[in-house]
């Protein structure tokens, strides 16, 4: 049944994914400017010069056949080269970035994770009093604040004023790149990233476990004498998570929004301020490459999701 | 009928003034709208002009807020921002409704490949950045106030169809609709008189959220330079300029107010947000 039902969820994934692609590629084609306009700008460039390469890319040839043979190289593991001098695989530009990423993104994910759940449980175990408002009134700053605020903000703290910790990039320009100098950089764009999750999970986390805590099986419990502690921990929590851990899968298109706009705050090489890059340079190939990319992953996770939620919740499976 | 209206909405007005925290809300964004409105006029302020004797001047009387690196009042520019961020955010927010709303309602009323094809798309759209997605509409379109309200609004669609579509998947059934169909009545006053009205409570709700998620979007978008364009101001492009660690640390006035009544306004609209929903029905889970 586990197999049928992860078969069945990937074959909705398919058309989601197909559908990203054709929706990118046919705005990029939309775009102003052409991968000729580099060569037009050669004096020496001749009229069959352009011909040939205009058939060379394809670009002789409707959009639709040029998208068909486009996502052919894509199966293929080939994103194209970018349009900047350079003109590198978009593959080879994107590896090169992919770690930062996916180092801050995935420290920023656990973060919120440890941060949040015990907080909305915490604010759930007692409804209206005083821990309630406090971790309601987090939650709420923390989701009406922008990242690039907090990051400015932050960076003016603990970066200007007390000096403390590096106002931006990976490593210090100076000096050996050791895990300590990663670590502190890594920090303030690392809180900033989460603060959105925090603040939305911790919400979701305390009406879901306020609900289930009205529950009789657990008026049972409270009533047979456990410590309200205990009737959190061994009765109530797993139950509370389930709706949570949807939530937790639908925000990770969030987080890398977020990221994008965390790393052009704090300098951070990774796919965030490479798509800015590429966006203020209208270079289309890497743009779509990180597209897909993004695609990919966000599809992957939501399985991943759907799979965490089969295993916790075992009547899905027959669904 | 105009009777039970009025006390409908009496009842929602009452159960809304209880609730502390959205009055709260409510009366600091009356008074932000009517500051960004009245004191430019008032003052006489201009917010794109330079003024050629004071480059980057710190604050003083003339000046609140002092000038940036070209001459202009900052202090004008951070009330001609507020105008700009906040029409964002409202305008971006009717054009999802515009969009969304009716989507949905076809959805959710002829079922069929309509269903299909709309909730896939919808689908699609939110399991992807919706930044990402902007960005690159914004860079084939060229950024500016229109372009980034129209992308905003026009992504923010799904959320909009969504809400309708399942609230209208549950009213098509009720026998009040049955009644009303077997009477001959057509789909268009069907749809119209019976379910959109069942429909505003949610609508409603996600619109006052969608406006501020849509100020931080629109702000977060001129931050990185793909928004609202200078001359022009927006509390975004303001913070443009904190991006260098100079300004940032020697300059606070310069960024901390637009920044900080991003924060406050959205802060309000969301609790405004949550006293609506409070008081139509606390059952909306949004």
């Amino acid at each position: 049944m586990k197999i049928k039902y992860i078969i069945k969820r990937l074959l909705v994934a398919i058309p989601t994914f197909i559908g990203i692609t054709i929706l990118s590629y046919f705005l990029a084609s939309l775009a102003p400017g052409s991968p000729l306009d580099a060569l037009l700008s050669d004096p020496r460039i001749t009229a069959e010069e352009l011909a040939r390469r205009e058939v060379e890319l394809g670009l002789d040839k409707s959009v639709i056949v040029q998208y068909f043979s486009w996502f052919q190289q894509l199966l293929q593991g080939n994103l194209g080269y970018s349009f900047s001098s350079n003109r590198l695989p978009v593959a080879q530009l994107i590896a090169d970035r992919l770690k930062p990423t996916l180092l801050l993104a995935g420290f920023s994910f656990t973060l919120s994770i440890l941060v949040a759940i015990p907080l909305g449980v915490f604010a759930a175990s007692k409804p209206n009093s005083m821990r309630d408002y406090l971790s309601s009134g987090i939650s709420f700053l923390f989701v009406g604040t922008p990242n690039f605020f907090a990051g400015l903000a932050l960076i003016y703290i603990f970066g200007v004023v007390l000096k403390v910790l590096p106002t931006g990039g990976m490593y210090d320009s100076s000096g050996e790149r050791t895990l300590v100098d990663l670590l502190r950089h890594m920090v303030l764009p690392m809180f900033v990233l989460s603060f959105q999750q925090i603040g939305s999970w911790i919400r979701y986390m305390r009406s879901s476990m306020v609900e289930v805590l009205q529950e009789d099986y657990l008026r049972t419990a409270k009533a047979k004498g456990l410590r309200p502690f205990a009737v959190i921990r061994k009765h109530a929590f797993k139950n509370s998570l389930l709706p949570v851990i949807t939530v937790i899968g639908m925000s990770i298109p969030g987080l890398v929004g977020g990221a994008v706009v965390t790393e052009q705050v704090f300098s951070w090489p990774g796919i965030g301020s490479l798509m800015i890059q590429s966006i203020a340079a209208r270079d289309y190939p890497v743009i779509m490459g990180i597209t897909v990319l993004v695609a990919v992953v966000v599809l992957v996770m939501n399985l991943v999701t759907d799979m965490i939620y089969g295993i916790l919740d075992p009547r899905i499976s027959y669904r | 009928m105009k009777l039970r209206q009025d006390s409908y909405f009496k009842d929602f007005l009452t159960k809304l003034s209880d609730h502390k925290l959205a009055m709260i809300g409510v009366a600091v964004l009356t008074l932000m709208i009517l500051v960004v409105i009245f004191v430019p006029i008032f003052l006489k302020l201009d917010p794109i002009k330079s003024d050629i004797t004071a480059f980057g001047a710190s604050p003083s009387e003339k000046y609140p807020l002092g000038t940036d690196p070209i001459g202009r009042n900052i202090f004008a520019r951070f009330l001609y921002g507020g105008r700009v961020s906040l029409t964002v955010g409202v305008l971006s927010s009717l054009i999802g409704v515009m969009i969304g709303v009716p989507l949905g309602l076809l959805a959710g009323y002829y079922r069929g490949w309509v269903e299909i094809i709309i909730m896939r798309l919808a689908d699609i759209f939110m399991s992807f950045p919706s930044i990402i997605l902007i960005l690159v509409l914004i860079s084939v379109i060229g950024p500016s106030v229109w372009s980034v309200t129209l992308v905003i609004g026009f992504l923010g669609w799904t959320q909009f169809a969504r809400l309708i579509y399942a609230n209208v998947l549950s009213i098509r059934e009720k026998e009040y609709v049955e009644s009303a169909r077997a009477i001959g009545t057509s789909d268009f006053v069907t749809i119209t008189r019976y379910i959109l009205p069942n429909s505003f409570a949610p609508i409603l709700v996600a619109a006052t959220f969608m406006t501020a998620s849509a100020i931080i979007m629109e702000s977060s978008l001129s931050f990185l330079g793909m928004g609202v364009q200078p001359p022009a101001a927006s509390w975004g492009n303001m913070l443009y300029d904190a991006r260098s660690i100079t300004v940032l640390s020697t300059r606070p006035w310069q960024w901390l107010p637009p920044g900080l009544a991003l924060v406050v306004t959205v802060l309000s609209i969301n609790s405004l947000g949550d006293g609506v929903r409070d008081a139509l029905d606390p059952k909306l889970k949004i």
